[in-house]
């Protein structure tokens, strides 16, 4: 367990705002690139894609641990094969509003994945779905619930929390809860 | 469905620690839809990471607190102004 966590069996709820409801014929998900190139895919295109079942402990910020949480979604690695960019930045962003910030090397090389089903169960609303980041090597609050999109950028831009205070980066192993930890 | 925020009045302890008059009774005008109104009636979401106030016509957020241990982070950005009552002078 990373330095300052407590486990917990159960899967508490964050959020910021009201829960967005989203008609799965409207969801796409879009990688715009820092030239302003856009890669679209619509919901049946994302299921279309190779998928993977990854078994990751989460950790979030306020101190919970969940370890060996299964989840089935497609890695960025796929959703990023043809897209062209020498952006070193990523800003995530939701329905809803919300937005994060990563490198983009932290959501390549089998660390990061869009999910659409926790534990065998399509996402709930409440979890993120109809699909979510899922970035388990930082804190959750990188996680972005109700993902829409990823905007890349050769500059580092702070999303919703890392613009109020907490850490630009977010390692739980680090403790990187705050700005200057 | 289940109500999954509280009213502006949740901000009252937190923001105390910051402020040496009672804000939840000032009057706020959102930037996004310029309605305006008391900062007790605005929605509150979250205060496990920080609490998220939106405006209760447009959701648009007006107030953002974070407490960490030794510092507090308030971004008003979202609130174009705040009317705070006071002793006639």
């Amino acid at each position: 367990m990373p330095p300052g966590q407590y486990l917990t069996e159960d899967f508490p709820v964050l959020s910021a705002g009201p829960t967005p409801n989203i008609p799965l014929d409207r969801w796409e998900f879009v990688i715009a690139s820092e030239d302003g190139r856009e890669y679209r895919w619509t919901w049946d295109e994302l299921l279309e894609l190779p998928a993977e079942e990854p078994t990751v402990d989460i950790h979030c910020v306020t101190k919970w641990s969940k370890l060996e949480t299964t989840w089935r979604g497609v890695s960025l690695d796929v959703l990023m094969e043809d897209v062209e960019t020498t952006a070193d930045f990523a800003l995530a962003h939701s329905y809803g509003g919300y937005t994060t910030n990563l490198p983009l090397e932290d959501l390549l090389d089998g660390k990061a994945w869009i999910v659409y089903e926790f534990e065998g169960s399509e996402l709930a609303p409440q979890h993120g779905g109809p699909a979510r980041l899922l970035v388990p090597h930082l804190y959750f609050w990188k996680s972005a619930k109700w993902v829409r999109g990823i905007q890349l950028q050769e500059f580092d831009e702070l999303g919703f929390w890392e613009s109020v205070g907490y850490h630009d980066y977010g390692d739980p192993w680090r403790e990187q809860r705050y700005q200057g930890d | 469905m289940t109500q999954d925020y509280q009213d502006g009045n949740a901000l009252a302890g937190p923001l105390a620690e910051l402020f040496a008059v009672d804000v939840t009774a000032a009057t706020g005008r959102c930037v996004s839809c310029g309605d305006t109104g008391r900062v007790a009636d605005l929605r509150v979401y979250g205060h496990e990471l920080g609490w998220v106030a939106r405006c209760p016509s447009c959701d648009h957020v007006m107030l953002r607190l974070v407490r960490s241990p030794d510092a507090a982070w308030l971004d008003l950005q979202g609130t174009l102004s705040l009317r705070v009552p006071l002793p006639p002078s």
